[in-house]
C-alpha cells in the first residue's frame, strides 16, 4: 500500500506541476475510440462567458484548446491488447490535439475503463486523543481501515473517503474540528488489474508523456454525465461503451460502487455480422445509421442495401430490412442491461433514496434504448450528455466523449482520496529525521 | 476464385495516420518555444550573416561590390531626367548674378544630385548684399534663383573707409567716396552701424535743417552728434534723441538760432540748453566790454587797438 501511495502522490505532484504551467492533456483510451483534449488553466478564478457556458460552478476556469479524437487501435474489451498499435493511435491523437492547440503537452491524464475493477466499502475507526479531529486523525482513520485482500498483481485506483463519523454523529462530509472521542470512517476502494495499469502506463511512457493522474472510465463518465442533483441524491450512471459497458453509482457527490460489463457496442455489431453475413464495416455502419430497438410495421418495409465488394453479384446486391437490422440488435442490448441489473442488485442500488439511472457512451445514442432502459433497470431513466465545458468543439459534447469530459473535470477539481492526507508518522518507518521534525512541532 | 481475387489486384495497404516515433518527436520538439524561436530567427540570421560575411572576406568581392553600387548610383544620377541645364537668377544686379554663377560648385549642365541646393543657399547668404535667396530645381533642368537685394540706406564712414549700410544696419558693399552715392546721409563713429534704426529716425526727423546736415556722428557709442554745414553741431542726448532733435529744430524756428554765430548747440541735459557762441560773436561782445578780443584758436591776442592804432 505503501508504494501505490507514493505513486499516487508523485501523480498528484505531477499534476500540481501541470497546472502550474497551464496546459494539460486528456486521453481517453477507450476499445473504439481515443480522445484527446488539451487543457488550458489561466488562472483560479477567472470565469468568461463564452457562448452560453456559464461560470459552471467554479469549473470553467479551464478551456479546451486542442481536441482530436481518431480510431482506436489494439485495443479490447478496455485494456490494451497490442501495446505498439495502441501507442500508434496515442500518437496520432495526441499530436493532433497538440497541432491544434500549437502547445507542447507534457502531462496527460489517463482513464482504464476495463482491467476487471471491483469496488470495496472498507470502515476504520480510531479514538480521539484530544477530543477533536484534527487534520492528523484523518489520516489516521483512513490508514486505519482495514484492506482485505484483494488479490495477487491488483491495484488500487481509488480510495475515497466517503463518509465519516464522529461518535454516532454519521454522514459527515469534513469532520475536521468535530469533538468527540471515536472518528469512524467509510472508503470506497476501486482497484484494478494492475497489469492493465502497467500497460497503459507503459504506452503513455513510450510517446513521452507522463501520467498526471489516473481515473476510472466509469468514474469520469459519471462526473461528466450525473447532474449535482443526481450526485448528492443518488444516481447510476450507465456507460454504453464499445468494449463494454461502465456502471457507476454516486451518492453524497461520491461514488460509492463501480464495475464493467464486458459486452458492450463492439459485441452487438458483431452480432450483426454474422446474422447478416455482411463485412465488420457494413455492419457498424448499419448498427450506427439505421440501428434501433423497437421495431415497427414501417420497419418492415424499410430496406437498406447492404453493399460489399466481393465481386459476386448476387451477394453484392442483398438489401435488408430494418426490423431485421433491430431483431439481431435488441437481444443483445437486452443482454447487457440485464447484466447491468445485476450489477446494481448487486450493489444494493434498490435502497438509495432516488434511483435516477443516467444512460451516457456512444451507445445510449441508439434510438428507443431508454424505452427498454425503463422496462428492465427501473422507471426513472435518462439519456445524459456530458456537462459542456468551454472551448469543446459541439461534435465533441456527444454521449460518446462522457469520460473525456469527466476526465477534464477530474483534472481541474480532483475529488479528495487517501493519498491527499498526510500519511501518519508510525508508517514512515525510514524517515526518522522528519519523525523529529514533527516531534518537534508538536511537541514545543 | 483465384481469378476473382486476382482480377481485383492485392487490397493496396492503407497509409498508417500515425506519426512515426521520429516524427513524433520532431513534432513535439517544434512545439518547444525556444526551438522554435531559433529555428524560425536565430538560425536563418546567422546562415544569412555567415554567408555575408565570408563573401565580404575578399577583398576584390568588396571591391566589386562598391564599384557597382557606384556604378548604379551614378547612372541613375546622370540619367536625362535629373540633368540641370541652364541656371535663371531673377532680381540681382549684374555683381551679384556674377558673384551666384561663380559660386556654383559645378559646371552646368550637371546631376541634379550634385547640387547641394541647402549648402548653395547658405554659402549664396554669406554674401553681404543677398537678404533672401529662393534656390529650388524646376522641371526642365533650370535651376532657379529668386534673390532679393539688400537696399542700402546709409553709408557708414569708419576707420577702414566707407560702407553702404541698410536700415538694419548690415553691410551692402563698400564704395570708394562719398561722392559715389551722393542720395545717401552719412553716418560716422565706432558702433553706428549698430543703431541704424535711430539715425534714419533722426535723419527723418531733421526735417528743415535737412539742407544743412552733412550727417551724424556716433560719440563713444552712445550718443549722436548732429554735424552741420559750418562747423555747425547739435549735441543729442542718449535717450531721448528725437525728442531733444525736434526742440532744436523748434528752436531754429522760433529764433533761427543756426543762423547765428553759434557752433554748437548742447542739448545733451534737457534740463538747460547750452549755446557755444562761435568766435566773431564773443569778440562783439567783447569789444563792447573792453575786453581783449580772442583769436581764432581761443587764446587772448595781445591788444592790437593798443599797439596798432
Amino acid at each position: 500500500m505503501t508504494d501505490l501511495y507514493q505513486t499516487q502522490r508523485a501523480m498528484r505532484n505531477m499534476r500540481r506541476a501541470a497546472m502550474q504551467r497551464g496546459v494539460i492533456g486528456i486521453l481517453d483510451i477507450g476499445t473504439s475510440k481515443i480522445a484527446c483534449l488539451v487543457l488550458k488553466f489561466d488562472g483560479s478564478g477567472t470565469t468568461r462567458e463564452a457562448d452560453g457556458v456559464g461560470p459552471m460552478a467554479g469549473q470553467a476556469e479551464f478551456k479546451v484548446i486542442g481536441a482530436a479524437t481518431t480510431r482506436a487501435r489494439g485495443m479490447r474489451g478496455g485494456e490494451i491488447e497490442t501495446m505498439a498499435e495502441t501507442e500508434r493511435a496515442v500518437r496520432t491523437v495526441v499530436a493532433a490535439a497538440q497541432k491544434m492547440a500549437g502547445v507542447r503537452v507534457d502531462h496527460v491524464i489517463a482513464c482504464l475503463s476495463g482491467g476487471r475493477p471491483s469496488s470495496y466499502g472498507l470502515a476504520g475507526e480510531i479514538t480521539l486523543e484530544q477530543g477533536k479531529v484534527t487534520e492528523h486523525d484523518v489520516a489516521s482513520v483512513l490508514a486505519a481501515c482495514d484492506a482485505p485482500d484483494f488479490g495477487r498483481g491488483r491495484e488500487v485506483l481509488h480510495a475515497q473517503p466517503v463518509n465519516f463519523a464522529v461518535d454516532h454523529r454519521s454522514g459527515l462530509g469534513d469532520p475536521r474540528d468535530h469533538a468527540g472521542n471515536r472518528l469512524a470512517c467509510d472508503m470506497h476502494v476501486l482497484t484494478v488489474d494492475g497489469d492493465a495499469i502497467g500497460n497503459l502506463l507503459h504506452c503513455i511512457r513510450r510517446c513521452d508523456l507522463e501520467l498526471a493522474g489516473i481515473a476510472s472510465a466509469s468514474y469520469a463518465a459519471g462526473r461528466a454525465s450525473l447532474v449535482e442533483d443526481e450526485q448528492e441524491l443518488g444516481a447510476a450512471c450507465i456507460d454504453l461503451g464499445g468494449g463494454g459497458t461502465g456502471v457507476s453509482i454516486f451518492i453524497k457527490k461520491h461514488m460509492i460502487y463501480a464495475d464493467w460489463v464486458r459486452i458492450g457496442g463492439h459485441l452487438i455489431t458483431q452480432d450483426i455480422s454474422q446474422g447478416l453475413r455482411v463485412p465488420y464495416a457494413v455492419a457498424e455502419r448499419l448498427k450506427t445509421l439505421n440501428g434501433g430497438i423497437e421495431a415497427t410495421g414501417r420497419d418492415d418495409r424499410d430496406m437498406i442495401e447492404v453493399g460489399g465488394d466481393t465481386g459476386d453479384w448476387e451477394s453484392d446486391r442483398r438489401s435488408v430490412s430494418r426490423s431485421d437490422v433491430i431483431g439481431i440488435m435488441r437481444p443483445r442490448v437486452e443482454e447487457i442491461l440485464e447484466e447491468v441489473r445485476q450489477r446494481l442488485d448487486a450493489a444494493g442500488f434498490d435502497s438509495l433514496p432516488s434511483q435516477q439511472i443516467v444512460l451516457t457512451g456512444g451507445g445510449s445514442q441508439i434510438p428507443g434504448l431508454d424505452g427498454l432502459a425503463t422496462r428492465i433497470l427501473g422507471p426513472n431513466v435518462r439519456c445524459g450528455r456530458p456537462l459542456r465545458i468551454d472551448g469543446l468543439a459541439h461534435q465533441l459534447t456527444d454521449p460518446s466523449f462522457a469520460s473525456a469530459v469527466g476526465l477534464a473535470l477530474f483534472a481541474a477539481h480532483p475529488q479528495d482520496e487517501w493519498w491527499d492526507f498526510e500519511m501518519p508518522a508510525d508508517r514512515y518507518s525510514a524517515r526518522s529525521l522528519r519523525r523529529a521534525y514533527r516531534w518537534f512541532r508538536n511537541n514545543w | 476464385m483465384a481469378s476473382l481475387s486476382d482480377q481485383h489486384g492485392a487490397p493496396k495497404p492503407k497509409r498508417d495516420p500515425a506519426p512515426s516515433r521520429l516524427q513524433y518527436r520532431l513534432e513535439r520538439m517544434w512545439l518547444r518555444p525556444l526551438y522554435r524561436r531559433f529555428l524560425r530567427i536565430g538560425l536563418p540570421a546567422f546562415l544569412l550573416a555567415m554567408t555575408v560575411g565570408i563573401w565580404l572576406s575578399d577583398e576584390d568581392r568588396r571591391a566589386m561590390l562598391s564599384e557597382g553600387i557606384d556604378g548604379l548610383v551614378d547612372k541613375v544620377q546622370s540619367r536625362e531626367e535629373f540633368q540641370v541645364r541652364m541656371m535663371t537668377i531673377e532680381g540681382a544686379s549684374p555683381a551679384v548674378d556674377k558673384a551666384l554663377r561663380a559660386m556654383l560648385p559645378v559646371d552646368l549642365p550637371a546631376s541634379s544630385f550634385d547640387i547641394d541646393l541647402t549648402a548653395l543657399r547658405l554659402q549664396v547668404l554669406a554674401l553681404d548684399a543677398v537678404e533672401t535667396i529662393e534656390l529650388r530645381i524646376k522641371p526642365g533642368g533650370i535651376l532657379s534663383a529668386v534673390v532679393t537685394e539688400r537696399q542700402p540706406a546709409l553709408l557708414w564712414r569708419h576707420a577702414r573707409g566707407i560702407d553702404m549700410l541698410d536700415k538694419t544696419g548690415h553691410r551692402v558693399a563698400g564704395v570708394t567716396s562719398r561722392e559715389m552715392r551722393p542720395d545717401l546721409p552719412i553716418i560716422s563713429g565706432d558702433g553706428a552701424d549698430q543703431v541704424t534704426a535711430e539715425a534714419l529716425a533722426l535723419i527723418d526727423a531733421a526735417g528743415p535743417i535737412l539742407p544743412r546736415l552733412r550727417g551724424l556722428q556716433r560719440q563713444g557709442e552712445r550718443r549722436w552728434d548732429v554735424v552741420l554745414d559750418h562747423g555747425q553741431r547739435i549735441l543729442l542726448p542718449e535717450t531721448g534723441a528725437i525728442v531733444a532733435m525736434e526742440r532744436a529744430i523748434k528752436l531754429q524756428k522760433e529764433q533761427d538760432v543756426l543762423g547765428r554765430d553759434i557752433s554748437v548747440i548742447d542739448l545733451r541735459d534737457a534740463e538747460r540748453p547750452i549755446i557755444r557762441m562761435g568766435i566773431d560773436a564773443r569778440n562783439t561782445i567783447r569789444g563792447a566790454r573792453g575786453l581783449p578780443l580772442l583769436g581764432l584758436d581761443g587764446q587772448v591776442l595781445p591788444d592790437q587797438d593798443k599797439t596798432g592804432g
